[in-house]
């Protein structure tokens, strides 16, 4: 089993104010590590570390993939809604990890764009505005963009947040089929209790008490 | 019709419709990306902070440009620091700075007797108050505005859309920060003159709330804001030069007059 990124003694937090303290874990290829814990117990600050927005005060995290490449997916509701885009232009940007220095996108990329939008079976809002969708189509939106930036690690903030039931279940289905094609899936929430757990991971982040669980 | 194109017989007008239309132009595009940034309250900051720096060239008998323009992109960088920084809200500080500078160019314009009349022209902007000089800086640094602009369109509009995802494929969201404030200090001082400091940030607000009402993805909102942004001003203009009414009020208000009939027919259309 190949490791991706190697969390060791991590220390994160912002303005001296720690939040988390010595973490230690691994992700390997093909986990899906479902990471829960309440309000403050810094779910979103390890996504922040994951990602290399915020440095971390103390210890390492070492990656076996090009960081660049980790597919990030925000909590919906901290993108603005009434932001004029197309879904094709906000999935597009996606691929601006491997643009590079060229200003323009080529026709591989507009392809891969296209490919990711037809994965999540939305190609047909392709040409939709952003804030005419739904809440769960925008998830979904935001899911092809994170998919078009990466090739093998999916990381998502909460992103049953603000689903209803059925969006809720349809979103977890179109994670299992993406976590079956071989995609490293990283997810927060805060709701275990209303679904079944998804992945084969569990990390319980609590104060002071951070465990790895595996599920059968 | 012919009294409209006689205009062009005063090489004044032709100065202040070249720079005008660059202005707007930049001034449209560069708006789209402080607008939806919540930011559009900073090119009113730079104004008022271009008006304070032109005031104390004019005291000093130094070229305005000279030391307008880099006192304007140093204001803007320090606006985005202020912006990052949670201990200060970013209202207040451009608040702070713009009744600051203000205050302190008119102060410096009061105490030397004699220039009292170009006070009035960088307030409310005059198109008198353009030489060849400008003509041609404008158009030099309209030109670097605009390709810049357009080399660097995807990657401004995912930091625009989404910084943080921006930031995590590894765009240098800093960077092109402060790109989009040095292009926004260039566009306000340059079009500063003509507009005046009151107004010139109109010109960077006006088009794309106008185009955000009927542009449903974010390059027709850029074509549009350039294109609305370019016709309002040579209709202001002609109304400024028919009716010797002021240039820069002018058009601002023909962007108004077009603002208020979008959104007319967009509640009619949308009932």
């Amino acid at each position: 089993m190949k490791t991706l990124i190697k969390v060791d003694h991590l220390k994160l937090g912002y303005d001296n104010q720690e939040v988390i303290n010595d973490l230690s874990f691994d992700i390997q290829q093909g986990d899906f590590i479902t990471v829960l814990g309440q309000n403050g117990a810094g779910k979103s600050t390890l996504i922040k570390g994951l990602l290399g927005l915020i440095k971390p005060m103390a210890g390492q995290i070492t990656y076996y993939l090009n960081e660049r490449e980790i597919g990030y997916m925000p909590q919906e509701t901290k993108v603005d809604r009434h932001f004029p885009a197309s879904v094709y232009e906000i999935v597009l940007s996606g691929a601006l990890n491997r643009v590079g220095y060229r200003p323009f996108f080529n026709s591989k990329e507009k392809k891969l764009a296209v490919e990711c939008l037809k994965t999540l079976h939305i190609e047909n809002l392709k040409n939709s505005s952003f804030g005419e969708l739904s809440g769960g189509q925008r998830q979904k939106v935001l899911l092809a963009r994170a998919l078009c930036a990466t090739r093998e690690c999916l990381v998502l903030d909460e992103p049953s947040n603000n689903l209803d039931y059925d969006s809720k279940e349809e979103f977890y289905a179109v994670l299992k089929e993406l976590h079956q094609k071989g995609l490293t899936i990283i997810m927060i929430t805060h709701d275990l209790a209303s679904h079944e757990v998804i992945g084969n991971k569990i990390l319980h982040l609590d104060k002071d008490n951070y465990r790895m669980e595996e599920v059968k | 019709m012919s009294t409209l194109l006689h205009m062009f017989n005063y090489t004044f007008i032709i100065r202040a419709f070249v720079v005008g239309l660059l202005i707007s132009l930049c001034a449209a595009m560069l708006g789209v990306n402080l607008v939806l940034r919540k930011n559009a309250m900073i090119s009113d900051g730079l104004s008022h902070v271009s008006f304070g720096s032109f005031a104390i060239a004019t005291v000093l008998g130094v070229a305005p440009l000279y030391l307008a323009v880099p006192v304007a992109i140093i204001a803007a960088v320090a606006i985005l620091k202020l912006n990052n920084n949670h201990h200060i809200h970013g209202d207040g500080a451009i608040a702070v700075l713009s009744s600051s500078s203000l205050a302190i160019g008119i102060m410096a314009i009061s105490l030397t007797k004699g220039v009292n009349t170009d006070i009035n022209n960088y307030l409310f902007g005059s198109i008198l108050s353009l030489n060849n000089q400008d003509m041609i800086i404008s158009i030099v640094l309209s030109l670097v505005v605009l390709i810049l602009y357009v080399f660097s369109y995807h990657k401004m509009f995912a930091l625009t859309f989404d910084e943080d995802f921006a930031k995590s494929t590894g765009i240098n969201v800093e960077f092109y920060n402060i790109i989009i404030a040095i292009l926004c200090s260039l566009t306000i001082v340059l079009g500063m003159r003509m507009m005046g400091a009151l107004l010139i940030s109109s010109l960077t607000i006006f088009p794309c709330l106008t185009s955000m009402y009927f542009c449903k993805d974010f390059k027709r909102v850029v074509i549009s804001s350039a294109i609305l942004s370019s016709i309002c001003f040579i209709i202001g203009l002609s109304i400024s030069y028919l009716y010797a009414a002021p240039t820069g009020a002018s058009i601002v208000i023909v962007n108004l007059v077009v603002l208020c009939m979008t959104q007319l027919i967009h509640n009619v259309t949308t009932k």
